[in-house]
């Protein structure tokens, strides 16, 4: 991801002026209808003029100037943002940033941008000049967080403060300056227009709020962290601080109401009755809660067995049943029935015992090349190849070399070593990589072979001198041959 | 497949069958347990741990042929529980016959006091001979078996501190790689020029240490590949 600030393109999709030279994502027909959630990407504040931009096809600047002018009446453009924060979820699976812009207006109607249009389209909404301040805001929130009090004009610019939210760390930071901001700029709002003095209630009730939205907020970070597996320790003890600020602004609100209603005298009596009702209601829900939690826990581990399964019978079905059916039709060919066979019980096993590796995108290192090479001699000759690898480095240059030589090798094995089966040992020591190659066969003198027979001379032997190394071809103690390759790994 | 007669002509190996796939059982059942020829007399199978156990018991075999992944524990649980009939020198020898390659399995089953491991690819010829020399009081190493031991002592031999008694020798070493590079016991001798009789004493004290090496450092050295 690329830091914040030093590219806003991909964190700006909603900017016409920096979406202007993006390209355009292919076009797909109408814009396909969703419902309504908060966007995680490109958000501002809690993501809900991003969602709601998507959800109604508007760009999204309109939606938030719309949410602007609705707060100079009597702040109803807060509320209903406060409003749609709480009720509406997160979503998950949205498109990707970037996407939003690619909705163009043009005559009326929404349609895919053409790279071109996006830009003229929707400048109408917004000229460059405002990107730019954006983008100046962001540099100032995600560099500076002391500064923006001072930098910004707080009420019209905390509605839409121009925190990211697409990573963690410090994106975080910047969505909670932007968050500071709001409340402050709703508070001297409220001064100059000198609600204050008519509702005295205000600044507890703004307490509440703000705690409340806190909390809420965290819960639906839990869920996001869920989503994307962001890293988990690190994020922890953040989530407790905001919880705790929460909890603890909205016991202040609490209190603060209580004492302006005059009950500040008998706050004691008070705290003490709510707590005897909390213990009450707890008593009483508890066990439930407790049971449903419970059920909850039972309930996803049954679904995880399932998809496992699931996921165990889809393998079997598209490998090994496959194979089966396949080895009846050909029933009458023994070779080819042993060539399958082998492949698939390699698959499987491999599958099996070895998921880790399987699921990474073919890691390049000597164990998996040369298994590889072994499948894919024992598949093209018929002949089995028996491994055995110990250690392993990263593949170089005259590794990749050297097994090119032991695949020579072993293609020399299966067809001349009589059909028994090869033996390979691969090992790594220090940085010394060897590997043997040995077949049952009638075996060979080295020195008889003809001089226009380059398989060994050129494939094998040259090949290990030119990158370095050494190839030793000699007959086993007990029949056979065995071609040792040795090579020393190249510097990192 | 024919079966020639095995080394030990003339005398009859007891063996115990445990796997809990009937088809796998009986077809080892057909291609040894033909005793006039092989010399193998299989006197009892098993297809889980209990019956395993029980049956190991009751016959008191020379070799139980013991399959690694098996219902009730597997055959590291057999070989707990049947580690008083181990103990004697002329008592129960199990070997690890297993299709698995995970080496977590293997090594587990070593550990527990099995003589020896064969993959179940082996042909009947080398089963009978690796029985036979099971019953001998050998250990029996597959390459592949070869292969996971020099790996685990690779890892554990590093820091030169350790046991002298965890460590594998020099002549160990190359006694284990020469088998994993697929050499008989007997080619093993010729190329070092030393005794079958040698190689089997090696191949016996890699095994007992691999037996005797401590939990910590095999549990280390499986976290290194995370296998655990």
């Amino acid at each position: 991801m690329a830091a914040p600030g030093t590219d806003p393109k991909p964190h700006v999709p909603d900017t016409p002026s920096a979406a202007g030279g993006d390209p355009a994502s292919p076009a797909e027909g109408r814009p396909p209808y969703r419902r309504l959630y908060r966007s995680p990407h490109g958000r501002m504040l809690g993501g809900v003029a991003h969602g709601l931009a998507v959800h109604l096809g508007l760009p999204v600047t309109w939606v938030r100037a719309a949410f602007v002018l609705l707060f100079f009446a009597q702040g109803i453009g807060a509320l209903l943002y406060a409003a749609f924060w709480f009720v509406v979820p997160i979503g998950i699976g949205e498109p990707a940033p970037g996407s939003a812009a690619h909705w163009a207006y043009v005559d009326g109607a929404f349609v895919p941008a053409a790279p071109g249009q996006s830009g003229s389209a929707l400048r109408k909404g917004g000229p460059g000049r405002v990107a730019r301040l954006r983008e100046l805001l962001q540099r100032t929130f995600q560099g500076e967080p002391a500064l923006p009090a001072a930098a910004a004009p707080p009420a019209q610019e905390g509605a839409a403060a121009p925190a990211e939210r697409d990573g963690a760390g410090k994106q975080g930071l910047g969505q909670l300056a932007a968050l500071v901001m709001l409340v402050i700029g709703i508070m001297a709002l409220l001064n100059a227009l000198n609600i204050q003095t008519a509702k005295p209630y205000t600044w507890p009730l703004l307490a509440i709020g703000v705690g409340v939205a806190l909390v809420w907020r965290q819960a639906d970070d839990s869920r996001w962290q869920r989503w994307f597996g962001l890293e988990e320790g690190e994020r922890r003890r953040g989530a407790y601080t905001r919880v705790g600020a929460g909890v603890l602004l909205v016991v202040a609100g609490i209190i603060g109401f209580l004492i302006l209603q005059g009950t500040g005298s008998t706050i004691g009596s008070v705290i003490e009755a709510s707590i005897a009702v909390l213990a009450g209601v707890l008593v009483l829900v508890g066990p439930y809660a407790l049971r449903m939690w419970q059920d909850l826990g039972a309930e996803r581990t049954a679904r995880i067995r399932a998809q496992e399964r699931a996921e165990i019978a889809a393998h079997v079905h598209d490998s090994v049943l496959h194979t089966l059916t396949l080895i009846q039709r050909r029933a009458e060919d023994p070779k080819e029935v042993l060539r399958l066979a082998r492949a698939q019980e390699r698959e499987l096993r491999l599958w099996l015992y070895r998921p880790e590796a399987a699921a990474e995108d073919a890691p390049d290192t000597l164990a998996e090349r040369i298994r590889e090479v072994v499948a894919e001699v024992e598949d093209r000759h018929g002949v089995p190849v028996e491994l055995v690898c110990v250690g392993d480095c990263p593949m170089d240059e005259r590794i990749s070399a050297q097994m090119r030589a032991a695949r020579e090798a072993m293609v020399n094995a299966a067809k001349y070593g009589g059909g028994g089966p090869v033996q390979v040992y691969a090992e790594v020591e220090g940085r010394t990589v060897s590997v043997f190659v040995r077949d049952h066969g009638p075996g060979f003198d080295p020195d008889e072979v003809p001089e226009d027979r380059m398989g060994v001379r050129e494939s094998i032997v040259g090949r290990m001198k030119r990158n370095g190394g050494t190839a030793r071809v000699r007959p086993a103690p007990d029949g056979g041959t065995e071609v040792e390759l040795e090579m020393e790994r190249a510097d990192d | 497949m024919g079966v020639p007669p095995a080394e030990g002509a003339g005398r009859v190996a007891r063996v115990v069958l445990v796997d809990d796939h009937r088809m796998f059982r009986t077809g080892v059942r057909a291609e040894i347990g033909r005793t006039e020829a092989t010399g193998i007399d299989v006197v009892g199978e098993a297809d889980d741990v209990e019956s395993a156990v029980r049956v190991v018991a009751e016959t008191r075999p020379d070799v139980v042929l013991l399959d690694v992944h098996l219902p009730g524990g597997g055959g590291a649980e057999v070989l707990r529980r049947s580690a008083a009939l181990m103990a004697d020198p002329q008592g129960v020898r199990f070997l690890a016959l297993s299709v698995s390659d995970a080496a977590e399995d293997v090594i587990g089953v070593i550990r527990g006091g099995a003589r020896g491991y064969v993959t179940k690819t082996i042909t009947g010829t080398d089963l009978v001979n690796a029985i036979f020399r099971i019953s001998d009081g050998d250990a029996v190493f597959s390459p592949r078996l070869a292969g996971f031991v020099l790996d685990a002592f690779a890892a554990t031999d590093t820091p030169p501190v350790d046991e002298d008694l965890d460590r594998l020798t020099q002549r160990e070493r190359e006694v284990l790689r020469l088998i994993a590079r697929g050499y008989a016991y007997k080619e093993i001798a010729k190329q070092l020029f030393i005794s079958v009789k040698t190689v089997e004493s090696h191949v016996s004290a890699v095994l007992r240490k691999l037996q005797l090496s401590n939990r910590h450092e095999l549990t280390r050295w499986a976290t290194a590949r995370r296998l655990v």
